[in-house]
């Protein structure tokens, strides 16, 4: 599999999922420097977490308009699969190729701990392979927001990749950290080819981790 | 003004205003054979100040052992360096930001991080945890939840954007920091052996390059500032604090690891606390040569500003180097490709002279070993106290009956309640080698790339260094080896922050005096030895000091990572035991503060050969796989440790114990002690073990069920006790 991972100013895991990409793909991503204008031939393009442009501004706006989104754009369209996780989905939802906004957490405050998701459509290239999962997040504004028309769209058409859920895989307020709306922690594009995740699957990939459920994500793009 | 047309009483204020004394001013004509115009007393200033020159401490300082078989580098650099093989080494410093974040705690706090964390990257090491050690004022002091929310946002915005994960610290309140909190960071970087930077400009010749940031007027004379008292009026020194930008921070990291993969580099420093002067300076004096800078071709972000506020500004994010001529193109490719200022400002002369030009004139001239050799150095006077009396409490002042009680009480107080809530605002995570999170003794870091572990604790505790400065200095190096020993490492070394008050104080100096000896002998007991650290004093407000804190970072090493131990109970069944010597020492004790509201009893000794005896003990079972779960016995005594176990593992115990003075077990602060979880099939084995190397070993319980419960008085479940200890920074 030919991988790319993004390097914006400011990315700061990117080094991690080019980490996970290894060794659970099992070759190493080419890593892309934000000022280059294409990526031309690619099975999987990751835009990381971090603070892209210190997030001044908006968390993703100014990534959004870099050189090479333009090329993610093109490649998404033409159907390759593009996976944005936390800043990475704050970048997709600017760029357009995703719904919704991500607005500040509910408490006002960053959180990092780990959370348990549930995956909503388990038919899809990022989700076949996946269950309930416990994984880090480590965010200020991962609080999912869409209007009731925008997510009457997205839940008719199966875009709701995963929810915040408890031990049992009840959706509840209890198990949301943020406050996003049904407890969405991730979402795809209509076609099902482009991801945006707010919680780390590149932080729950080993047993040093304390938990290695975030494989089953890359796992799901091998089959 | 200039020099030429002082009017002798606006001298006198100048000089004074200055933070410099009138016979240091004296020093200063004396060297230069003249006055200083404006620009040279600005830079006098910015070098003698305390914060700078370490002019009380240093002679005492010179005392603490500083070499070891690990020891790379140790103090008198940007960081400390040791060795954790295969060619690894572990770069780390931890430095205080005191005063800025008083007056402005979001941004004291995160410049903090910030200057700790290019003090690393400078000497060539990726910065791979950052640890702090916070301390506040009375909880219910009007100040308090304004500073603790910015302090430990600051600390989280600039860590969490720049990418380093914050994996842990310490953070106490006391009134004594009513009028001025301490916030000490640390960082801990890995570098390879041979690619170590230092700052000794080289080569007759060579560039001074100028990269980073640009210069504002921002922190000028905040090294100055962090060397005076505070007073009502401290509110009004606001301006000097510096505003931080991590994501610059960030692209200067990764610019300037990128141009240390090629053999440019000749000398590096961070313009920390006095900016470009101390920066210029240091790396003249190191190198023994001199430096001249061109002040016009500083980049600039603020318009006209002057040689003395460029001088002195201590605009954030910027590193000054020296390189190789034939270089110049490539580094500046690589800074521009991180859109960063790169800017030829000066080169490397033969004067022994910081010469300073500007619009084509001389700005300053200053033969550097007048700065540098020829600071003031004071043996100031001091008076050493007697330690507070011990007090030996007795059982019949307690009632048995209360002892749960009085833990659930303990364990909802501030000082010990869970620190959930300020660890889950800082990304713990980032970087996916955090082996250990925070709220374990220690914080452990695999070493990216390989099966081995960096663990790194901050401890002291003020209230024992107040009563016994001796002991609390010992107490404050011992607290950190242990935290590490019980994460399964094997302790290196440490680095120092000194907070202290008034050193022109014979009593405060008296204290720092006596915290030094009590370090000096735990290091060396340990061969534990300081390879860096940073000392504040003045830490007063309105006359009033702080507590004496000698707040420490040790690191420590983990060859195999299978090893890591943690606090968290694993499995019912298993047996817990504490190892060490109990004796009922309840003076100065947590239970004495927050039950019975008393600040008196002593401070418990520290028998050296104790602690070392059992700690080896500790990592000798380690090694043999004989324990689930470690914890050292520290703040509140066993019971507090015990409730951290079972909300850790999510398991509670059966204690079963027969002593006569059962307040006196459970929440005597006695020293050198650990409690270990054992599986039955291995308690025979670590009983003999125990008894072959002389070490005290006592059963408490067995672990399992959801409550802790006490034969003969009660029990509490584990769901009250995690609702007391998350309640106070819940409702925060």
């Amino acid at each position: 599999m030919k991988t790319h991972v993004i390097v914006f100013p400011g990315s700061n895991c990117d080094r991690d999922v080019a980490v996970a990409i290894q060794n659970i793909i099992g070759s190493s991503p080419e890593m892309v420097w934000h000022k280059d204008s294409t990526i031309k031939q690619s099975d999987l393009i990751v835009v990381p977490g971090g603070f892209s442009y210190g997030d001044y501004l908006r968390c993703g706006a100014m990534a959004s308009a870099s050189p090479i989104m333009k090329s993610v754009i093109e490649n998404a369209n033409k159907g390759v699969p593009v996976m944005g996780i936390c800043n990475g989905f704050q970048i997709l939802i600017e760029s357009g190729l995703l719904q919704g906004a991500l607005i500040r957490n509910s408490s006002l405050s960053f959180i990092c701990r780990d959370i348990i998701i549930k995956p909503t459509n388990t038919k899809t290239i990022f989700t076949n392979k996946s269950k309930i999962s416990k994984m880090p997040i480590a965010h200020n504004e991962g609080n999912y927001f869409a209007n009731s028309n925008q997510i009457k769209e997205i839940e008719d058409n199966d875009q709701i990749a995963f929810q915040y859920c408890d031990e049992n895989g009840d959706i509840n307020a209890h198990s949301n950290p943020n406050g996003s709306i049904n407890n969405i922690a991730g979402v795809f594009n209509k076609s099902k080819n482009v991801l945006g995740m707010m919680p780390h699957p590149e932080r729950a990939a080993e047993s040093i981790h304390g938990c290695d459920d975030g494989r089953n994500i890359f796992e799901s793009l091998l089959s | 003004m200039t020099s030429s047309n002082w009017q002798f009483d606006t001298e006198k204020l100048l000089v004074e205003s200055h933070g410099l004394k009138l016979d240091e001013f004296e020093k200063i004509v004396q060297g230069l054979g003249r006055e200083p115009n404006l620009t040279e007393l600005g830079i006098f200033s910015a070098m003698w100040n305390e914060h700078c020159s370490y002019k009380s401490s240093k002679y005492w300082l010179k005392k603490l052992p500083t070499s070891g078989e690990r020891v790379i580098q140790g103090p008198g650099e940007n960081a400390g360096v040791i060795d954790i093989d295969d060619g690894d080494v572990a770069v780390f410093k931890m430095e205080s930001h005191n005063h800025p974040s008083f007056l402005e705690p979001y941004q004291g706090a995160a410049t903090g991080v910030g200057g700790i964390l290019r003090d690393v990257f400078t000497m060539g090491a990726r910065p791979v945890a950052n640890m702090n050690a916070l301390r506040f004022g009375d909880p219910n002091h009007p100040k308090t939840k304004h500073l603790v929310s910015g302090v430990v946002g600051g600390i989280g915005g600039y860590g969490n954007c720049i990418g380093i994960p914050t994996v842990g610290g310490e953070v106490n309140f006391h009134p004594s920091y009513n009028g001025n909190i301490l916030v000490n960071a640390m960082t801990v970087g890995i570098a390879k052996k041979d690619k170590i930077f230092y700052s000794a400009a080289a080569g007759i010749g060579n560039p001074v390059v100028y990269v980073g940031s640009k210069t504002g007027r921002d922190g000028i004379h905040g090294a100055t500032m962090a060397s005076a008292e505070f007073d009502d009026d401290s509110e009004e020194k606001k301006p000097t604090v510096q505003v931080g930008d991590p994501f610059t921070e960030k692209l200067l990291l990764e610019a300037c690891l990128e141009l240390m993969k090629e053999d440019a580099i000749i000398a590096i420093q961070d313009m920390g606390a006095a900016g470009l002067t101390s920066s210029s300076i240091e790396m003249a004096s190191k190198g023994n040569v001199g430096i001249d800078i061109n002040l016009s071709k500083v980049p600039l972000r603020a318009a006209n500003m002057t040689a003395y506020e460029l001088m002195l500004s201590e605009s954030q994010e910027r590193m000054l180097m020296v390189i190789q001529p034939k270089k110049e193109e490539l580094a500046r490719s690589i800074f521009k490709k991180w859109d960063l200022e790169f800017e030829i400002i000066g080169e490397v002369t033969d004067t022994k002279k910081l010469i300073l030009h500007m619009d084509g004139e001389e700005q300053a001239s200053i033969p550097i070993n007048i700065l540098v050799e020829d600071a003031p150095e004071y043996q100031r006077d001091y008076i050493v106290n007697d330690p507070s009396p011990l007090i030996s409490f007795e059982s019949k002042d307690f009632e048995d009956k209360d002892i749960l009680s009085d833990l659930l009480k303990m364990i909802s107080h501030p000082n010990l309640c869970s620190r959930k809530w300020i660890w889950e605002q800082y990304d713990h995570m980032v970087m996916a080698d955090t082996v250990v999170r925070p709220g374990s003794d220690a914080a452990v870091v695999r070493v990216h790339g390989t099966n081995k572990g960096i663990a790194i604790s901050t401890d002291c505790s003020p209230t024992y260094c107040r009563h016994n400065p001796y002991e609390g200095g010992k107490h404050a190096v011992v607290e950190t080896w242990r935290n590490i020993v019980a994460s399964g490492a094997e302790p290196i070394a440490i680095t120092d922050c000194m907070n202290f008050g008034n050193p022109e104080k014979p009593e405060i100096m008296g204290q720092f005096v006596e915290c030094i000896r009590g370090m000096g002998d735990a290091c060396s007991k340990l061969n534990y030895p300081v390879i860096s650290g940073n000392v504040s004093l003045y830490n007063e407000t309105n006359g009033e000091g702080i507590y004496p804190t000698p707040a420490i970072g040790g690191v420590g090493l983990i060859k195999d990572l299978s090893n890591t131990m943690t606090i968290g109970f694993k499995n019912e069944g298993n047996v817990l035991c504490l190892i060490g010597e109990s004796d009922n020492h309840l003076g100065n004790s947590h239970y004495l503060s927050i039950i019975q509201n008393r600040e008196d009893g002593g401070t418990p000794s520290i028998n050296l050969d104790d602690e070392l005896k059992n700690g080896k003990f500790i990592l000798d079972c380690v090694t043999k796989k004989l324990l689930k779960s470690v914890h050292d016995v520290g703040e509140g005594g066993v019971l507090i440790a015990i409730a951290e176990m079972c909300i850790s593992g999510n398991l509670g115990i059966k204690i079963d114990i027969t002593k006569d003075f059962l307040h006196g077990f459970f929440f005597g602060e006695d020293q050198a002690r650990y409690l270990v979880e054992v599986s039955p099939n291995k308690l025979e084995q670590i009983e003999v073990d125990a008894s072959k190397s002389a070490v005290k070993i006592e059963r408490i319980g067995e672990i399992g069920g959801t409550s802790i419960s006490i034969n003969s008085i009660g029990e509490i479940e584990l769901s009250s006790l995690i609702d007391h200890h998350t309640k106070w920074f819940n409702e925060f």
